[in-house]
């Protein structure tokens, strides 16, 4: 993304502020996704499980974004299917506007499905390439007939179209005649069709050229001021996810390990997964970046099928003592920052949680 | 966030660009006509690669179907137009063989057993002494019918069989697929000489049933493979996600990407049948005479190729426009149906 302009840090800093914390829309507590390990043809015998996600709370407030970010294989996509009702939840529960939403089925799962939304990581795939346009962005309203009357929905369709920044007389062309940021678009205008609350963005912009993706990040910005939505923003690109976020969560082996306001994790991040993580970020200006020091983890994520005792970080981890393989430390205010008024006093899973400043050094923004 | 609007230079228009001008629009060094060049650059909502050929403003305005659009393109297509005179042109002779012509296939004469075309006779004798021009015309009701009969017949059970144990997987799809095992391991033609000569009356629909009986696992097999790769396909969970059922992912999402690999395998599948029908007939468990078919006269024909050649080359000539004309109906419709290839 481009260097940032002075009027961009400034708009930054006043949505940070106006962060209201209402009612949150939707709250997750424990919410655990294991898939079982069988053996055998005829009688299956379960010999274990994958945690993929292994007790994930949090919560997600009206109008905000909440970022999570964490490398390949930390459960973030799994997370996205199981609040999206794909997936069931082995345990725990989310909470929407207060009804659990995870053991529904039926008609009240649909009924669900208007309000929570998803876009999809990878714009090829998640287009029929033999629906057009049209059918693809009318394809809620048949689904939902209610929302919209037969005779207004090619007007629906057309508006959806131009809301997201397409030529409304594109309904009769079919995907592959889009490039990939148009396909994009067209994915988030079938994602706004039944005007939901939440949208949940995997990975939206990962497979889209870095100059489409500001366009595609601007776009869900701008719908976002327009409907008042909710995203839970899912990607790997920490810069993306520092641009578009009020807070930001940070996952490491189907458990939430740090979650704070943006500014809290990427000036302030305890957690040494987090600080291993923003160290990873490249840093556009040279002078910045010989001042700063990089984390370098070592060895490869574990199996979530067997992750390790304790902390589940502790086998790459640069602090990790003997009391990190027996007590499991909790999604908490570590207790040094407590009482304190610190941006450091955030929710972070580890026993030696310090504040360190990683990316300050780049002024604040990747 | 709607704290952002204020900061917004009052000069850029609020419209479709709005999300590309706030990538620019806060840098108040720019001016006007600097933001308005860059939005130009970068405006989507004219794409320049999609192609540029000319559409009427009706059409841009109604929305169409697959199917209209795939029906359109056949329509224009000189393949689908050949194939499909001669399929309309080989059903009217099945319907109605006495308009095209006069003899019966059944009057035959000894003395001119296996004699050459000749003036009224064009397509020569056979063996028993029969005019081959009746017979070919006459045997097209047979061999048409169980090649397009057992065709659908497998096509349909087969994708139905295949496509619900790929979609839904589970001990539905052990059990279908277990029992497509078990059918593909009777050899056809052992297993027309055990069925087949149990059975009294072999009528045509006696031989079309056991062919699709026999014939289904192979469409199944490719049907599940086919509904397999599309149901994991991201589109498909995107439709679920909005809240589609079972019914509409399967025939909106789901059967239109699996149909290409079932209407190839299908088209060459009939020719299969309509020379099986032949073989099941040459070992006399298929149609018997009085039926006329071609097979029943290929077979026989086989035999003394050396000496009247004619006889084997009008009724196997027939069979292969036959089986053309179905195999390029079958390819004009695969490609109909795949936007990418218009």
């Amino acid at each position: 993304m481009a260097e940032p302009t002075a009027p961009e840090v400034a708009i930054e800093a006043v949505m940070d502020k106006q962060v209201e914390r209402g009612e949150p829309i939707l709250q997750v507590r424990n919410l655990e996704k294991h898939f079982p390990l069988t053996q055998g043809i005829l009688i299956k015998k379960q010999i274990g499980a994958v945690k993929a996600v292994d007790g994930v709370s949090f919560d997600l407030y009206q109008g905000e974004t909440l970022g999570i970010v964490g490398e390949s294989g930390c459960g973030k996509s799994t997370l996205a299917k199981v609040l999206m009702n794909l997936e069931t939840a082995t345990s725990g529960e989310v909470l929407y506007k207060g009804e659990d939403i995870s053991k529904v089925s039926g008609r009240a799962l649909k009924a669900i499905r208007r309000n929570i939304q998803m876009v999809f990581q990878d714009p090829y795939t998640s287009l029929n390439p033999r629906m057009t346009v049209g059918d693809i962005i009318g394809e809620p309203y048949e689904i939902h007939p209610e929302v919209a009357p037969k005779s207004d929905r090619r007007k629906a369709v057309q508006d959806l179209l131009d809301v997201v920044g397409l030529n409304p007389e594109y309904i009769n062309r079919y995907p592959h005649q889009f490039s990939g940021g148009q396909r994009q678009r067209i994915g988030i205008a079938r994602g706004l069709a039944l005007k939901p609350e939440i949208i949940i963005c995997d990975e939206p912009v990962s497979a889209l050229d870095v100059s489409v993706q500001a366009q595609v990040i601007n776009l869900l910005e701008k719908l976002q001021d327009e409907f008042n939505l909710s995203y839970m923003f899912i990607a790997h690109d920490l810069s993306i996810v520092r641009h578009i976020s009020d807070r930001v969560g940070v996952m490491y082996l189907g458990k939430m390990v740090e979650i704070g306001s943006d500014e809290e994790i990427y000036e302030h991040p305890t957690h040494p997964y987090t600080q291993a993580l923003l160290s990873a970020v490249p840093v556009p200006d040279p002078e910045g970046r010989e001042g700063r020091e990089r984390i370098i983890l070592a060895g490869d994520i574990p199996s979530p099928a067997n992750p390790p005792s304790g902390c589940r970080f502790r086998t790459r981890c640069f602090k990790a003592q003997e009391k990190c393989a027996i007590e499991e430390p909790l999604l908490a205010i570590p207790q040094v920052f407590s009482g304190q008024d610190t941006p450091a006093a955030h929710e972070s899973a580890c026993h030696f949680a310090e504040d360190v400043d990683i990316v300050g050094a780049t002024n604040g923004e990747a | 966030m709607p704290d952002q609007q204020p900061n917004k230079p009052n000069g850029v228009p609020d419209d479709a660009n709005t999300e590309l001008s706030s990538a620019f629009a806060q840098t108040p060094t720019l001016g006007a006509m600097e933001v308005e060049g860059m939005l130009e650059k970068e405006d989507l909502t004219h794409a320049p690669e999609v192609s540029t050929e000319a559409v009427g403003l009706a059409d841009r305005e109604v929305p169409r179907s697959l199917w209209q659009d795939a029906w359109r393109e056949l329509r224009r297509n000189p393949i689908f137009i050949i194939s499909g005179i001669l399929i309309i042109f080989l059903i009217i002779v099945a319907i109605f063989p006495g308009l095209f012509d006069s003899t019966s296939p059944l009057q035959c004469d000894l003395s001119k057993s296996q004699q050459g075309p000749t003036s009224g006779h064009p397509f020569g004798f056979d063996t028993q002494g029969c005019d081959v021009y009746a017979r070919t015309i006459y045997g097209a009701r047979a061999s048409i019918t169980v090649g397009v009969f057992a065709t659908l017949g497998t096509a349909l059970l087969g994708t139905l069989l295949g496509g619900l144990a790929g979609f839904f997987g589970g001990w539905l799809d052990a059990v279908v697929s277990r029992i497509a095992d078990i059918f593909f391991g009777i050899p056809i033609l052992l297993g027309g000489l055990v069925f087949l000569s149990v059975i009294p009356s072999r009528s045509i629909w006696i031989v079309v049933a056991f062919i699709v009986v026999l014939g289904w696992p192979q469409l199944a097999r490719i049907a599940r493979g086919a509904v397999i790769t599309a149901r994991q396909q991201d589109y498909v969970t995107a439709a679920r996600a909005l809240g589609a059922g079972n019914a509409r992912l399967m025939l909106r999402h789901i059967l239109p990407n699996s149909l290409a690999p079932i209407i190839v395998v299908a088209t060459i599948a009939l020719g299969t049948y309509i020379s099986l029908e032949a073989t099941l007939s040459y070992l006399g468990v298929g149609l018997k005479p009085p039926t006329v078919s071609w097979g029943i006269d290929i077979s026989a024909a086989a035999d003394t190729f050396r000496n009247a050649p004619h006889m084997l080359l009008f009724p196997a000539g027939a069979l292969c426009i036959t089986i053309l004309a179905f195999i390029m109906l079958g390819d004009a419709v695969r490609d109909a149906l795949d936007p990418k290839l218009r």
